[in-house]
């Protein structure tokens, strides 16, 4: 595990003015609708103030999630990506989150063939309870991730719709295009 | 990005043309407009593709803020809508419900949440707005590629079932039957009235439980629209909101119901002169006959064969003296267990709960010292009908001169259950009060808190105070039968802190009676996955919310009464088993309910047939064509989770209002501008 | 078999009598014992209350000790009998188990003295080892002198299936009570099997310890509730039970008026009695009290006789 996953996030600088900051993380969030989505409610509700780098998608269900999805969001500019879902037998359709689980478990393989470091992508289990948790592992991942720098690929980050004749076939990170 | 060739086809094309988008950003007060900048938000919006219109205002739930956007789609400015406000689990319907009024699609519509995860929780005003923007254009680029979807529905079959006969089981039936819905009422034992037949008085009335209970059991029995079917158990449910198929077993008396009249001949003339088996509606403390009726008011008033015990089932050698004894000709030693089939609309669970099982806290002694007993073996004690004709004596037969009550037996205790079950202090002062009074007896209750909140409940401590029962504050360490002096030779002695005289009390008393909690019944697992729903921690099962929907479930159609959904006392089960029945019937009334509107589907060109996704549908939604070798959802049981849409190889899975190119979109438009 | 056996402070001296009648028992079913070297105290109830993490540096060397004479990587059955070196053996093994941090500091130390302890031992108390390795029906089949109806209290102490109960019941152990019974004694059933005796509370120098008033009334109680029940002896397990249950009978009779006689045996003794080894390999003669009912010689081929 890098040095920067055991950077404690006690302090981050959410006080210093946009301009003298290290580089702003983008971060996707998927969220499931009727726990990871609704404790984030909950921390909004309670006032609870947390980096603004995490940008939610909301889904039914953490079930829901194709890793594609995170991928994509890696692609398109993302340096870092958060998945939260109920804790394991919570689920709020039975077994969703148990799907959410082994398809993360795949990807993080996946993910570190590439070279994409572990902390930038991550699996989270909180509860509508736990809007303190929503808190802390935003400014958790934005912490970690602004310390591993912004992500870098090998290839271009983003598709153009329009492709000129003759251009070579852009390579996407990982899968087919969908 | 591209977009896949399939997806562009399977649209239905929008009635209005291409996608025109309107961007309605909320100031609601200053909560999100004094964070905000909500101008830079509506100029940004302005910018990005496909926005024809977009404003602010100061309330958009408000009824001027919903017509802005209706009057803007009547004016065919626009035909989708995103407002930029509160939390789409606060809104979402009201202005879906306005997109719907403006007329178009209401699932032309998508929230971005910039009060609860933008406003509310960001300390820099500037990061904030960037935030907002952010979240604004990933619903603009979503909203874009939303179906075009009508709401739908599906009827409701107008029949409605009682699964559980105990009080909120038929509180439920008879409110519902009053209704005019036909009323099935399944329970398990061979009578009607669950817990409640076996207690002697209820408190803090000191009411008798069965002068109250029975004539509504009665009445259940000659109510024209509750067929009741006792001795019988739910085995399957098929189908889905109002239109369930429940499957229905009857388990064989060995007579038949319809004939047998009640009238006792037959338990009279059995061939065992007495009771030899242990009595399971006296708790085990009474011996009955193989032929018998559970208690003098059983309803129906039907007997019951035991084949475990009954000698004819045993050896196939009996005179059958009870076949004789039957003026009816009632009796049918070949029956056999029947099914029945039926459709309701509606199902209330009253499953009700069972006690803590004292014999896992050895501590007590129950089962090792034979004087100690459970709360519910003294009921039956007190019950007149019971076996002992009311005397709350020991296991010698004499009276006890002291007896000690010990409350949260397997309740507020980490090692068994970590809740409190609610009933027992209450119920612990009524046996005081109803002990005292049979037998003179010094009572002891060893508490750790007194919890007295009904209504009468307080004023009934109160009395029981004055009666002289002596409270003591402690939880108790152990029964023990150490003597260390001589009154407490032969005697159980109660050892436990009183925390309020700060010292430790050894009590001799001859009878012990443990307050033991309420659990969920035994089988609430198989119960709940019969009915798809779910359990909580402790087993009870899961309301919809713990505050705003304490008697519907997540499964629609299917409702909680009683304390098969917690423990709870006879006000509050009776309280909620009526508001269970007032819910199902809203719902059968009504004729119809709203179908989910993210169910998933299956697009048959891109189906390959590989059924990942049939195993994984945690509610059987899928089924799979055998001969075509298609998977198709049926989108009246689908529940909307997507997972066998994130499992599915090919993208044949897709999920309403959640489809790939939606979310791809999604993801795009929150990192593209801003 | 030998097994590796860490004797503890006490049966060098004051419980004597405990080892000489565990090694001639065992000996009978050809067991034996191997002392391990350069042992150490093992803290027992006294070191955790004062360095929590020394006090499993003590047990955790011994550990390491035991596997130093084994085979490589073949588990070891370490036997103890004493039950506060086995709650401190099993203490120190499930802390090591539990706490990483613990387990860094811990075997950081070992390795600073050249020793590794490798996770391989398995703490055996003597009354686990006589009822589940020897077993009950072995015991009883070389009975020669069964103890004909001796009426005995068994009593376990506390630390001895609490807060590990690893080989009986943690409310009600029996297995002390099954082998008085394969020696054909009597076990009482009484409810003060696992009651403190109050033992910590007299202090090592008796009576100038915290409460020794205190401790004498909860080991008076224990006794005075064996005599009530007719008790013809006392069975102990551990080194200190026996010794606190033993040693003050006098100052009980005085201090309460009521009194108390009893004789406090080790259970290997008892075994070894209806064994028919001679007293003085049992240590009998050590015992500061020591008087059972007039017991018949039975000509005996093994096996239990009932009372003639």
């Amino acid at each position: 595990m890098s040095e920067a996953a055991r950077i404690q996030t006690d302090a981050p600088d959410r006080a210093r003015p946009t301009a003298e900051r290290a580089f702003e993380p983008k971060i996707v969030a998927f969220f499931c609708n009727w726990c990871t989505y609704t404790a984030a409610d909950l921390a909004g509700i309670s006032r609870m103030q947390y980096a603004p780098n995490v940008r939610v998608i909301r889904l039914m269900c953490s079930g829901r999630l194709d890793p594609q999805f995170v991928l994509a969001a890696l692609r398109d500019g993302a340096d870092g990506v958060l998945i939260g879902g109920c804790h394991p037998g919570d689920c709020h359709y039975q077994e969703g989150n148990d799907n959410a689980l082994r398809r993360f478990e795949v990807l993080r393989r996946m993910l570190r063939d590439l070279g994409i470091e572990d902390e930038r992508v991550r699996l989270e289990w909180i509860s509508a309870a736990e809007g303190d948790k929503v808190q802390k592992v935003c400014d958790e991942i934005t912490e970690q991730v602004r310390a591993l720098g912004p992500l870098r690929l090998s290839v271009p980050r983003r598709v153009e719709t329009d492709e000129t004749p003759g251009a070579p076939a852009p390579r996407l990170v990982g899968q087919e295009a969908r | 990005m591209r977009e896949p060739e399939r997806d562009r086809a399977s649209r239905p094309p929008s009635p209005n043309g291409g996608p025109r988008i309107g961007v309605y950003v909320c100031h609601c007060g200053l909560n999100i407009a004094g964070k905000v900048d909500v101008q830079a938000v509506v100029d940004f919006a302005a910018t990005l593709p496909n926005v024809a219109v977009a404003r602010d205002y100061r309330f958009m739930c408000s009824d001027p803020g919903q017509d802005l956007i209706e009057q803007d789609l009547r004016d065919g400015l626009i035909n989708r809508v995103v407002v930029a406000s509160c939390s789409p689990l606060m809104h979402e319907a009201t202005f879906r419900r306005a997109t719907a009024e403006g007329g178009t699609s209401p699932f032309h519509f998508q929230m971005a949440s910039i009060r609860e995860h933008v406003s509310w929780v960001t300390a820099d005003a500037d990061e904030a707005t960037e935030k907002a923007k952010a979240l604004v254009a990933g619903a603009v680029r979503r909203v874009a590629l939303h179906e075009y979807l009508e709401p739908r529905q599906a009827s409701v079959n107008a029949d409605v079932m009682v699964v559980g006969g105990g009080i909120a089981g038929i509180h439920a039936a008879l409110t519902m039957a009053d209704a005019g819905k036909h009323v099935f009422l399944v329970e398990r034992e061979s009578t009607i009235g669950g817990h409640m037949a076996k207690f002697d008085k209820t408190f803090p009335t000191l009411d008798c439980a069965a002068c109250i209970l029975t004539p509504k059991m009665s009445q259940v029995r000659s109510h024209p629209n509750i067929t009741l079917w006792t001795y019988s158990d739910v085995v399957s449910v098929e189908g889905y909101t109002g239109d369930f198929t429940v499957r229905v077993r009857h388990r064989p008396r060995y007579v038949i119901e319809e004939l047998c009249t009640g009238c006792f001949e037959c338990i009279e003339k059995c061939i065992h002169k007495q009771g030899k088996f242990d009595d399971e509606f006296n708790e085990g403390l009474g011996k009955r006959k193989p032929i018998y009726i559970p208690f003098p008011q059983a309803t129906p008033s039907v007997v019951v064969v035991d084949p475990e015990t009954c000698i004819w089932f045993k050896t196939g050698k009996c005179p059958q003296t009870c076949v004789e004894a039957c003026e009816r000709d009632a009796f049918d030693f070949e029956q056999q267990e029947t099914f029945d089939e039926v459709k309701v609309g509606a199902i209330v669970l009253a499953t009700g709960f069972k006690t803590f099982d004292a014999a896992r806290a050895p501590e007590y002694g129950y089962g090792t010292y034979p004087n100690v007993y459970t709360s519910l073996e003294v009921e039956r004690l007190l019950n007149a009908a019971g076996p002992t004709g009311g005397e709350p004596i020991l296991r010698d037969g004499t009276r006890p001169r002291s007896v000690g009550i010990i409350h949260c037996v397997g309740s507020r205790d980490e090692r068994y259950n970590a809740y409190c079950s609610r009933v027992c202090c209450m119920y612990s002062l009524k046996l005081a009060h109803l002990v005292k009074e049979r037998t003179g007896a010094e009572v002891y209750e060893f508490y750790i808190d007194m919890r007295a909140a009904g209504k009468g409940y307080e004023e009934f401590y109160d009395e029981i105070l004055k009666e002289g029962t002596h409270l003591i504050r402690g939880r108790v360490a152990e029964v023990t039968d150490e003597a260390i002096s001589p009154e407490e030779e032969g005697r159980l002695v109660i050892r436990a802190e009183d925390t309020l005289m700060g010292v430790v009390r050894r009590i001799p008393v001859d009878m012990v009676v443990l307050a033991v909690g309420l659990e969920p019944q035994s089988d609430a697992q198989e119960v709940r996955r019969l009915f798809n729903i779910s359990c909580g921690g402790e087993g009870f099962f899961t309301e919809r919310h713990p505050k705003l929907a304490p008697v519907s479930t997540f499964t629609d159609g299917v409702f909680l009464a009683g304390a098969c959904q917690g423990p709870k006392d006879i006000p509050d089960t009776v309280a909620q088993a009526g508001a269970a029945a007032a819910e199902a019937l809203a719902m059968v009334d009504r004729g119809y309910v709203m179908l989910e509107a993210n169910t998933a589907f299956i697009d048959e060109a891109a189906c390959s047939g590989c059924k990942t996704c049939v195993g994984l549908c945690p509610f059987g939604a899928i089924a799979f064509d055998e001969e075509r070798k298609k998977a198709a959802v049926n989108e009246v049981v689908c529940k909307g989770c997507g997972i066998c849409v994130g499992a599915c190889p090919s993208g044949a899975a897709q999920q309403h209002l959640f489809t790939d190119a939606q979310i791809f979109a999604e993801i795009e438009g929150v990192l593209e501008y801003v | 078999m030998r097994y590796p056996y860490y004797p503890g402070c006490s049966v060098g001296g004051t419980a004597k009598a405990y080892e000489e009648s565990l090694l001639a028992v065992l000996e009978r079913f050809d067991l034996g014992l191997d002392e391990l070297d350069d042992w150490n105290c093992c803290g027992a109830s006294a070191a955790p209350s004062i360095d929590e993490d020394r006090a499993i540096a003590l047990s955790a060397r011994n550990l390491a000790l035991a596997e130093e004479r084994a085979e490589d990587s073949a588990p070891v059955d370490l036997l103890t009998p004493c039950a506060g070196c086995y709650r401190a053996l099993l203490a120190a093994q499930r802390s090591l188990a539990e706490q990483p941090a613990v387990a860094r500091r811990i075997d950081g130390a070992l390795q600073a003295v050249g020793l590794r302890y490798e996770r391989r031992v398995h703490v055996r108390h003597v009354l686990d080892v006589l009822a589940n390795e020897v077993g009950t029906e072995a015991i009883s089949a070389a009975v020669t002198r069964p103890l004909d109806g001796l009426k005995v209290a068994c009593y376990y102490g506390c630390l001895l299936v609490r807060p590990n109960a690893t080989f009986d019941d943690e409310r009600n152990p029996t297995s002390m009570d099954r082998l008085m019974e394969a020696v054909g004694a009597e076990p009482l059933d009484w409810p003060l099997k696992t009651r403190c005796c109050g033992g910590s509370c007299y202090g090592a120098d008796p009576f100038s310890g915290t409460t020794p008033q205190g401790a004498l009334s909860l080991s008076y109680a224990l006794l005075r509730e064996a005599s009530r029940r007719g008790a013809d002896a006392v069975v102990t397990a551990c080194p200190l039970c026996q010794f606190n249950l033993e040693a003050f009978q006098g100052e009980m009779t005085r201090t309460f008026g009521t009194p108390i006689d009893l004789t406090v045996g080790y259970v290997t003794q008892f075994v070894g009695l209806a064994l028919g080894l001679p007293e003085r390999r049992l240590g009998i003669h050590r015992m500061l009290r020591w008087r059972l009912p007039e017991r018949e010689p039975v000509a005996a081929e093994g096996g239990v006789h009932a009372r003639a």
